[in-house]
């Protein structure tokens, strides 16, 4: 096993992703010569070359759009949009095409496309650098759509959306790119190699999409979360002495239904945490399905722990993630219902 | 004194209860317009989207430089596709009227553009038209069934009821699937044309849009692409004056023409009359020669007018002279392609009228057949269960719940 950070991880998977299969490329902004302002791509251009891995005008349309030809002609691309914030002029192209070409053209047409994405705030980005937009592509049918939320899971989630003959919108959470961040911005970083999950295998290996995971077993509490939120739950519970049961959603699209709404049976509470808007956003999704299929054992209303339904402000950056702290008095409200 | 600034609208030349005027449509001679090499330099050959290429006269002999010289016969099976497309469209108009199917396009007025342009490329090419090329699928072989019952949404509906009619695909004919969002073929078709090239293949991708629906960011996209990866790729630009209830002018066609577009952005654009066969054939066969030698992409802008209503949910008589089709300067694609046949001698108005009733006839056969397999209204119909394949390859947990749940409530 190796050592890797987030970004590593990512560049690894395609690094295997392009040996493994002539017909996989990379296109984006700054995405091969320089290879990517992340370092996500780094190094791939100069070994794969310039047809495999291809700098793109700024148009995220365009990027898309060519993306859908070139897998309809034969080829697996992976385009990365550099920052989620910068995905809206591709929204027509996903949307109404990506999404729904096998549906529409019935399975004669389709583009097994991977689109890859830095989401999330905390690296002062304001509010265009910093969003988190995985419910406005839940929304749509026809593409599958995934977050890791540490560096085993990204690697091997990526190589499953690449070798996936459908669709898969790939949100990084750009915060967790160079360590686990558990909401303190004022704690000196740490590094993915303090993590277990921080442990990489160098070759192939695939994480299904459609399985959640259960990041830590307990009884007290289901925690329900995603990308950076996991860490900050986690740390919230301990903060509290809570025996939770945190869970790492990893795939919104298909969501595994399954393992939630077990665990919410064995645990009789949730808390549901995302760095997103809360008004429509994916934890809405998440509550109304567990509260559907678990409300005859639960003891307590299920509680969501958001971003506001503010755009994610520069100066107040910290008042708005959801830090420990909101974590925290969120989940000892619902462990105080009897 | 300086003039204070005015907001300019786009001049429309003539509505209703006006007579029709054309004025405004720039014209050059039939063989006026000189044909370069294929690896001309773009910044060389700029004049081709200001001049308008044709190769038909007004007496309908052929002439000057871009001249194909098609063989008679070749000239007769174009001529059969293109009364094919006429003849289907105006059946199919009907059978709408009649309420057999829940919408229609004609293409009456531009048959040449798709069937010349079809004619002109390689089976091995790829074409990504958009909604009024139907005559893409003649020449590449579909049976009128299946693109009838298509129309139907019925059991054998090649898209299983999921699409309106008219967005048909044919996999063995290479044409995609047809959206019914405009324009985003276009970066679609630059990014297939990208892969034949990444695979070093020597296909061409082809594709169509609107004059209308070129206003749409894809368009620029495409071109910027295309041009930037100088993908071996045909971009045509269907200028057929009218975007449903809006003129040209609106989408940036009274300042410069549509094929000015590509010199802009540093490829070849274009300027062909679009109801002249020849002109479209060999306009389209131009550029295919210079994509496949790797000097890239092409802009194409065909000069047509659309004769019929935008669809059968148009009335184009509340925003245009009723008029203006007969009036149109650049005449009917069929007829002029049926007067050089008559000129040449290999054909005459008793072949024609025979022709016309021959395909007529077979239309209405395949629509009897079609039938058969149900419309949108009478039986047989499809599985609804269909309705939940294909969302993605495999059907996930949520969509086998859901069809399970539409079976208890249907059963």
């Amino acid at each position: 096993m190796a050592q890797m950070n987030m970004i590593q991880a990512l560049n690894s998977a395609m690094d295997i992703a392009l040996g493994r299969d002539p017909s996989v490329v990379l296109l984006g902004e700054d995405i091969g010569y320089f290879g990517g302002v992340f370092r996500v791509t780094d190094g791939l251009q100069r070994k794969y070359g310039q047809h495999r891995v291809l700098d793109t005008p700024i148009a995220e349309g365009g990027i898309i759009g060519a993306a859908i030809g070139m897998g309809v002609n034969g080829l697996r691309p992976v385009a990365e949009i550099q920052f989620a914030d910068y995905i809206y002029p591709a929204y027509d192209q996903i949307v109404s095409e990506l999404a729904r070409l096998r549906y529409r053209s019935a399975g004669a047409y389709s583009a097994p496309v991977t689109i890859r994405t830095p989401c999330g705030g905390g690296i002062r980005g304001g509010q265009t650098h910093s969003q988190s937009p995985e419910a406005i592509f839940a929304h749509v049918c026809g593409i599958k759509l995934v977050m890791p939320s540490n560096p085993y899971d990204a690697k091997g989630l990526l190589i499953a959306a690449i070798e996936d003959d459908d669709p898969v919108l790939f949100l990084e959470p750009k915060r967790l790119y160079n360590g686990p961040f558990d909401g303190d911005p004022a704690k000196p970083a740490v590094p993915w190699s303090t993590h277990p999950k921080g442990e990489v295998p160098e070759g192939h290996y695939t994480v299904p999409i459609g399985k959640a995971e259960i990041v830590r077993p307990g009884n007290d509490i289901t925690i329900v979360s995603y990308g950076t939120m996991v860490h900050v739950a986690q740390a919230a519970a301990a903060s509290l002495g809570l025996d939770a049961e945190v869970i790492d959603v990893r795939s919104f699209v298909p969501l595994d239904v399954d393992t939630l709404v077990a665990s919410v049976k064995k645990t009789g509470r949730c808390l549901i945490a995302h760095e997103a808007t809360r008004f429509g956003g994916f934890g809405a999704e998440l509550l109304a399905t567990i509260q559907e299929r678990c409300f005859w054992e639960l003891e307590a209303p299920i509680e969501r722990v958001c971003g506001f339904d503010t755009p994610y402000p520069h100066a107040f950056e910290w008042e708005y993630f959801p830090g420990q702290a909101r974590v925290a008095t969120a989940l000892a409200r619902v462990m105080e219902v009897r | 004194m300086p003039r204070p600034s005015r907001l300019h609208v786009p001049r429309v030349p003539a509505r209703p209860g006006e007579a029709p005027d054309f004025s405004y449509v720039s014209l050059s001679p039939a063989g006026a317009v000189a044909r370069p090499d294929v690896n001309a330099a773009p910044a060389d050959i700029e004049n081709l989207s200001v001049e308008l290429i044709r190769v038909l006269d007004d007496e309908h002999v052929a002439v000057g430089p871009w001249n194909p010289h098609l063989d008679v016969d070749v000239l007769q099976v174009a001529l059969r596709h293109m009364v094919l497309t006429r003849v289907f469209d105006d059946r199919m108009l009907r059978t709408q009227r009649q309420g057999k199917i829940s919408f229609y396009m004609k293409s009456t007025g531009e048959e040449a553009v798709a069937i010349a342009a079809a004619m002109a490329l390689r089976p091995s090419d790829m074409l990504f038209p958009a909604y009024r090329q139907q005559g893409l699928q003649f020449v590449r072989g579909a049976r009128l069934v299946d693109l009838m019952c298509q129309l139907l949404s019925n059991t054998r509906d090649m898209c299983k009821g999921r699409q309106l009619p008219v967005m048909y695909h044919s996999v063995p004919g290479r044409i995609f699937s047809i959206s019914g969002n405009l324009a985003t073929q276009f970066p679609q078709a630059v990014g297939w044309a990208m892969a034949a090239a990444i695979k070093g293949e020597d296909s061409v991708a082809a594709t169509w849009i609107g004059e209308g629906s070129s206003a749409e960011a894809d368009f620029h996209h495409a071109l910027l692409f295309a041009s930037v990866y100088k993908a071996p790729v045909i971009l045509n630009v269907v200028n057929n004056q009218w975007a449903i209830s809006t003129f040209q002018g609106y989408a940036g066609g009274e300042q410069r023409s549509f094929a000015a577009r590509g010199p802009g952005y540093g490829m070849p654009g274009l300027r062909v009359d679009g109801n002249d066969f020849l002109a479209v054939y060999a306009a389209t066969e131009w550029a295919a020669e210079r994509a496949r030698k790797g000097a890239g992409g092409s802009l194409i802008e065909l000069v047509t007018y659309r004769a019929s209503a935008h669809s059968t949910s148009d009335d184009p008589s509340r925003y245009r002279p009723k008029e203006d089709a007969e009036r149109w300067p650049l005449g009917d694609p069929v007829e002029r392609l049926k007067g050089h046949l008559i000129r040449l001698g290999e054909w005459s108005e008793e072949q024609h009228a025979a022709l016309v009733g021959e395909l007529d006839a077979q239309v209405v056969a395949a629509w009897q057949e079609a039938t058969t397999y149900g419309t949108l209204t009478d039986g047989p119909r499809l599985d609804r269960d269909l309705m939940f394949e294909d969302v993605f390859k495999e059907l996930p947990p949520h969509l086998v719940e859901q069809r399970e749940a539409l079976r208890r409530e249907r059963s």
